[in-house]
């Protein structure tokens, strides 16, 4: 795969989302790459748009993290390529909930 | 995350291709500077369409939020939102959205801000931000702008480092500079990175923000002049998601 540099965006586009079916912002998280055990802030991953849905790939190995897809009021949520996600909770705190 | 509504209760052009969109949000929870919302249009047919934005204002008890929007061409959503829209028109948001391209007014750590193009916007936020909470942590900003006509918020951004030592303000024109501007047009290069930005043995954080290519490019520049990969936070914008 040889993706053109301006194609993706990164995981602050795709938490807008996200944010539908997680409570926590998921930017700050960290996640772990399944394929090659990077351990990187959401925010860092490449974030590809241009699909029916989004797709977040390691920013290091360029691996799938994440797969979202929303079709006829389902969806679909693959997180085969995250061996983990630590959610920071403090910021439950900080905005109050 | 709901979706919210706002009404626009001011617009101010900032360029020829360039507005800001000053909405009033009743159940607006607050924000921190470098947050973004999601503006949903929905046309008449039922057909919608969903973008980001940063928001420019820094956080405010009147529950406003200020978005500063540049027109592409073919935009979708951009060409309503700089054009059409009118003060007491409604729009729909979702946010205030992420929580690590943020700046608080707590921290303290010299910081370098890069923008390219309407990449200042969510870093005009922490300028703001800092300037309203009094905070005095050293800011930098590099600002990569196409041509002079171009730069978002000048006047203020002048005011706001003649008037504060700590705030330090550096252009890079790409295409067409002022008269007698000591730097040719061109791309920010290691040599600048060198001259303007904060030494990386300050220990700075950098927000980088801007198209993806520009990020790319800025954050191997500071990488290379030293600073730490873990120090340098990123934003980034392009056609698919008509963040410009």
């Amino acid at each position: 795969m040889n993706p053109n540099i301006d194609d993706y965006l990164d995981g602050n586009a795709a938490a807008g989302e996200l944010s539908n079916i997680f409570a926590m912002d998921v930017t700050a998280a960290e996640g772990q790459c399944a394929h090659c055990g990077a351990i990187k802030r959401f925010a860092e991953a490449h974030v590809y748009m241009q699909g029916p849905g989004l797709v977040a790939r390691c920013s290091v190995c360029q691996h799938a993290l994440l797969r979202f897809v929303s079709a006829r009021q389902r969806v679909f949520l693959d997180l085969r390529g995250l061996t983990c996600l630590i959610l920071d909770t403090s910021q439950l705190v900080e905005s109050g909930r | 995350m709901m979706w919210r509504v706002g009404t626009v209760v001011a617009l101010q052009d900032e360029t020829a291709t360039a507005r800001t969109i000053t909405l009033k949000v009743p159940d607006w929870p607050g924000h921190i500077a470098g947050q973004h919302v999601d503006v949903r249009l929905t046309a008449s047919d039922g057909y919608s369409a969903v973008r980001s934005y940063s928001i420019a204002s820094a956080p405010n008890a009147e529950k406003r939020v200020e978005l500063t929007v540049e027109r592409l061409p073919n935009g979708e959503v951009s060409p309503y939102l700089t054009q059409e829209i009118a003060v007491s028109d409604c729009l729909e948001l979702r946010g205030p959205i992420g929580g690590w391209f943020v700046w608080r007014a707590k921290q303290t750590e010299p910081i370098q801000l890069v923008a390219g193009g309407s990449g200042i916007v969510p870093l005009m936020a922490m300028i703001r931000s800092r300037a309203l909470a009094g905070s005095t942590a050293p800011f930098r900003l590099l600002y990569s702008v196409r041509e002079p006509q171009a730069v978002f918020y000048r006047e203020e951004l002048q005011a706001l480092s003649d008037h504060d030592r700590s705030m330090n303000l550096t252009y890079a024109y790409t295409r067409v500079a002022p008269k007698d501007w000591p730097r040719p047009p061109s791309r920010i290069d290691a040599a600048l990175i060198a001259n303007t930005t904060w030494p990386s043995k300050l220990v700075p954080t950098c927000y980088v923000c801007g198209p993806t290519s520009f990020v790319e490019s800025a954050s191997r520049l500071l990488t290379s002049s030293g600073n730490d990969p873990e120090k340098i936070r990123t934003e980034r914008f392009g056609p698919t998601g008509e963040r410009q």
